[in-house]
């Protein structure tokens, strides 16, 4: 009877220890998120992304709608090709704008969408056309030096 | 020669030896520690239900550091989400707060806290408990009766100990993420959502979790291993149990905050 219960409080525990790992798991590292049943993928071309990470955020509205999947060098022109998952729920007409933005004053990187007026939709492995890179601080003091100085 | 100059001389001399016996005295120490773990790190053959003693030790170690581990876990978390939410707000990005808190929690304060209260709770009781078999000679009665305590003793706790301290660190883990969660969402106001995405975007499962637990099982070995090897080691005296028992918490404790550093070095492939 003692050894039976004894049994059982160690079951418990170590179920417990496996219950925390899935917990961690799925909650904290997010490993369900971005499944392909539930989104689609859009692509959008940046000159620069400076600092845009992979698994960064993709929001419209300040709602995050998705997330930045993989990012590659386009050799041919020389331009940054990111890919996203997005929300299957959340439709995005085919004028929609992306531009890289910051986050607070030091915060991370992560994509906006904004709609358009279009009334088709973008459908999945679409492209954005309309992007804008994001503002590299440096270019911006070098140009107000540039135009100071003439 | 002048006689101060042969009393220096002396000295000197007296106190290289003196430097040399102590340095052979801790050479031979770690040598018997090794040994000691090779030999306990094995199962005997022969024994009946060597199963039963391991459920015992787990039982002991793991489930009744629970509450200690749980509790702090808890605190740790909140304390934390406190902490970060002060620094981060002076930026405007406290959103950032489940974030820090989950980094900072699954990869040092969740193994090495564990790991800490694990030594105090745990590993000193494993050394009081073997030092008192050790002064009333129920150690040395196993051997004449041909049982290897090594085998009977120390294999059972050291496995235990490997068992229980990943689990204790992974639920510690999770109180401390629900604890910030409490403070930074339910206290301090900031949305649960974005508490919740900032942390899932930033965790990586191999990169924060897994380490995590590489870590834990590092130092739950190292542990059980000092406190079994002080409490078969100890001066069979209640003054030498005592003794045992410090040097268990203190070597245990300081082991786990370097080991800590040289394991994260490793893990983050800094060097």
């Amino acid at each position: 009877m003692n050894s039976k219960r004894l049994e059982i409080g160690v079951g418990a525990f170590v179920m417990a220890g496996m219950l925390a790992l899935v917990v961690l798991a799925f909650n904290a590292s997010g490993f369900n998120f971005a499944r392909d049943d539930r989104s689609y993928f859009l692509y959008a071309r940046f000159e620069n992304l400076s600092g845009l990470s992979e698994r960064a955020k993709v929001s419209l509205s300040g709602v995050i709608i998705g997330r930045v999947v993989s990012i590659e060098l386009d050799t041919e022109d020389y331009v940054a090709v990111v890919k996203m998952a997005i929300d299957k729920n959340v439709p995005l007409s085919t004028d929609t704008s992306a531009s890289i933005l910051t986050a607070g004053l030091l915060g991370e990187k992560y994509i906006g969408l904004s709609v358009g007026a279009d009334e088709e939709h973008l459908m999945n492995a679409d492209e954005i056309a309309d992007t804008q890179s994001s503002i590299v601080l440096e270019e911006l003091i070098g140009q107000f030096l540039f135009s100071r100085s003439e | 020669m002048k006689p101060s100059g042969v009393m220096i001389h002396h000295y000197l001399l007296n106190g290289l030896r003196r430097m040399g016996i102590n340095a052979l005295d801790v050479c031979a120490g770690f040598g018997r520690a090794s040994w000691f773990l090779l030999q306990s790190l094995t199962w005997g053959k022969g024994f009946k239900a060597p199963f039963a003693r391991l459920v015992l030790q787990v039982y002991q170690l793991g489930v009744l550091s629970l509450p200690i581990i749980l509790v702090a876990g808890l605190f740790v978390g909140m304390v934390l989400a406190l902490q970060g939410y002060h620094v981060l707000v002076g930026y405007g990005s406290q959103e950032a707060v489940g974030q820090m808190v989950a980094l900072s929690i699954l990869r040092e304060f969740g193994p090495v806290m564990s790991a800490l209260l694990f030594a105090g709770r745990a590993g000193s009781a494993l050394t009081a408990e073997i030092g008192l078999m050790k002064a009333t000679e129920q150690l040395s009665a196993m051997e004449i009766m041909g049982v290897d305590p090594l085998k009977r003793i120390m294999a059972p706790r050291l496995w235990g100990g490997i068992i229980c301290l990943p689990l204790l660190n992974l639920m510690f883990c999770v109180l401390g993420i629900y604890g910030g969660a409490l403070v930074a969402v339910d206290m301090l106001g900031i949305y649960e959502g974005s508490y919740w995405a900032n942390m899932q975007g930033s965790v990586e499962f191999y990169g924060d979790i897994v380490k995590g637990v590489i870590k834990s099982l590092v130092f739950a070995l190292v542990v059980t291993w000092i406190a079994i090897f002080h409490g078969w080691n100890a001066q069979p005296t209640s003054q030498g149990i005592s003794r045992a028992t410090t040097a268990t918490v203190v070597q245990a404790s300081l082991a786990i905050l370097a080991l800590d550093f040289v394991l994260t070095a490793v893990l983050l492939g800094g060097f």
